[in-house]
């Protein structure tokens, strides 16, 4: 059955308080408590979605223990594409050393686009079009200065290989939930996206997580008591647990997804980040129920299972505690340097 | 018009993402970057491409304090000629550290970074730099 071959994250090693973050716009410092983020991480100056994805895809394909040359497709979500127009997964097949006869685009989908690329991914394979697909969710996340976006907006990637032989994990299904709903956007050569403040909870966000999740559990017959784990995309610490609550879902069958409290949503990462962290430390045999979601807005939702084979892999490369552990703190100026917000820098 | 560089760039693009340099089969000695004669050898040297494991020891480094306007976002930042395994010996950026805590004999590993961009709306070039070797716990169970 096609799933998990091989996966590996990447998070850049900077973080920003959102407390501090709170003390340069005169708001709440204890802020983090209200969103459920406490820090978040921050791209180093010479970092983007192409370094961000190169990292997280040569830490997949060393976990996997996978020739990069067997790979036939390559697909990059993000928001945060370093080039509106070349696609980032050019770079990243070249810098995994892939072979040229590969299929390759970039996906865009607000914060789903890498659970996309999963799909794509599945489709590819199981038609036996390609042996092993990448897909990859990677970001570096935009928000204005003093917009509520910036205390979360962060940076983090994960890529996921997806094969049919000798799975670490199986993705026994999935669905997708997608209606026209503007709660987010970023227009054409603008800097910082828009969003509809609280338009963004309950039409868009729970409205599709919750129809995605409902729709899955329909079509698996299936109930929350069926699952171990719990992952649902974390634009903040807030949204997840409430939809965990909507849904039935106990707290603790979440808790060790929540990797959103200390590094901020990942954006097009975000909910594999959380699935990332899980499968660091799942048993074989364990169930993981996750649900992406992408501002304008859809949702997919994935089954998967952990496999024995899983054990054989453990060890080869940092899991997301180490990267997550792996920090430095920055003020709010060095923040502003790396993230460009100095205008006379250029 | 065409973009400055763009063809330079991209002849050192399988280079300089991977360390990919060669490897004279006569004498044993791996090169970065990767020559077209074996100096030790001539012709009787056979040059194979070889790709480097990017892990080496930092030989010697200095701190820039006073940078190109390109690189004053990164200030200050660590240049360093590091000591590959294989033995080629190349001069990089150190990133992921601060400058005080580098030091001669410092394991590092090579990492993907973006080294420049031709101005914004040009070119962004991408290659190696080097970062301390990262821990890995292995994955425990709960």
């Amino acid at each position: 059955m096609v799933g998990i071959v091989g996966y590996g994250v990447y998070v850049p090693r900077y973080r920003i308080k959102t407390g501090d973050i709170a003390n340069v716009w005169g708001a709440d410092p204890n802020i983090g408590k209200a969103l459920g983020v406490f820090e978040k991480s921050v791209p180093g100056p010479d970092e983007d979605v192409a370094t961000i994805s190169v990292e997280a895809a040569r830490n997949a394909v060393k976990y996997g223990r996978i020739d990069p040359t067997k790979i036939g497709a390559v697909y990059v979500g993000s928001e945060s594409h370093p080039y509106a127009v070349k696609p980032t997964g050019t770079i990243v097949a070249e810098a995994i050393g892939c072979t040229a006869d590969i299929t390759c685009a970039d996906y865009e989908f607000a914060c789903k686009a890498g659970t996309a690329a999963i799909q794509t991914c599945m489709g590819l394979v199981q038609s036996e079009m390609v042996e092993l697909g990448l897909a990859i969710g990677s970001d570096t996340a935009q928000g204005r200065p003093g917009d509520a976006l910036e205390y979360s907006a962060a940076a983090g990637g994960v890529a996921i290989i997806v094969g049919d032989k000798k799975p670490v994990a199986t993705i026994e299904d999935t669905v997708s939930y997608t209606t026209d709903t503007p709660d987010f956007w970023r227009r054409e050569g603008e800097d910082f996206p828009s969003h509809g403040a609280r338009f963004t909870g309950e039409p868009a966000y729970f409205r599709h997580v919750g129809e995605g999740a409902k729709s899955l559990f329909r079509k698996t017959k299936t109930t929350v008591d069926d699952y171990d784990y719990f992952v649902f995309h974390m634009p903040n610490g807030k949204f997840p647990i409430s939809m965990g609550r909507q849904l039935g879902v106990p707290p603790e069958k979440l808790e060790d997804g929540l990797v959103v409290r200390s590094i901020g949503n990942t954006y097009s990462a975000s909910a594999m980040m959380g699935l990332a962290r899980i499968l660091d430390i799942a048993e074989p045999g364990s169930k993981i129920f996750m649900v992406s979601y992408g501002s304008g807005a859809g949702s997919d939702a994935f089954v998967i299972k952990v496999e024995k084979e899983i054990e054989k892999h453990r060890g080869q490369v940092p899991t997301v505690d180490d990267y997550i552990e792996r920090k430095t703190y920055v003020d709010y100026s060095v923040y502003a340097k790396y993230r460009r917000k100095i205008v006379a820098l250029g | 018009m065409a973009e400055k560089g763009v063809a330079q760039v991209w002849r050192k693009i399988r280079a300089i993402y991977n360390i990919q340099g060669n490897i004279c089969k006569t004498c044993d000695t791996h090169f970065f970057p990767p020559r077209l004669v074996c100096p030790n050898c001539r012709r009787k040297g056979q040059l194979e491409d070889y790709k480097f494991k990017g892990l080496g020891n930092i030989h010697t480094f200095t701190i820039v304090r006073q940078a190109p306007e390109d690189f004053k976002r990164q200030m200050p930042y660590v240049v360093a000629q590091v000591e590959l395994d294989e033995g080629a010996r190349i001069t990089a950026q150190i990133v992921n550290v601060d400058p005080e805590d580098v030091e001669i004999g410092m394991r590092v590993r090579a990492c993907f970074r973006k080294i420049t961009e031709y101005g914004g709306g040009g070119l962004i070039v991408y290659g190696y730099k080097f970062e301390p070797v990262l821990k890995v716990t292995g994955h425990p169970y709960p």
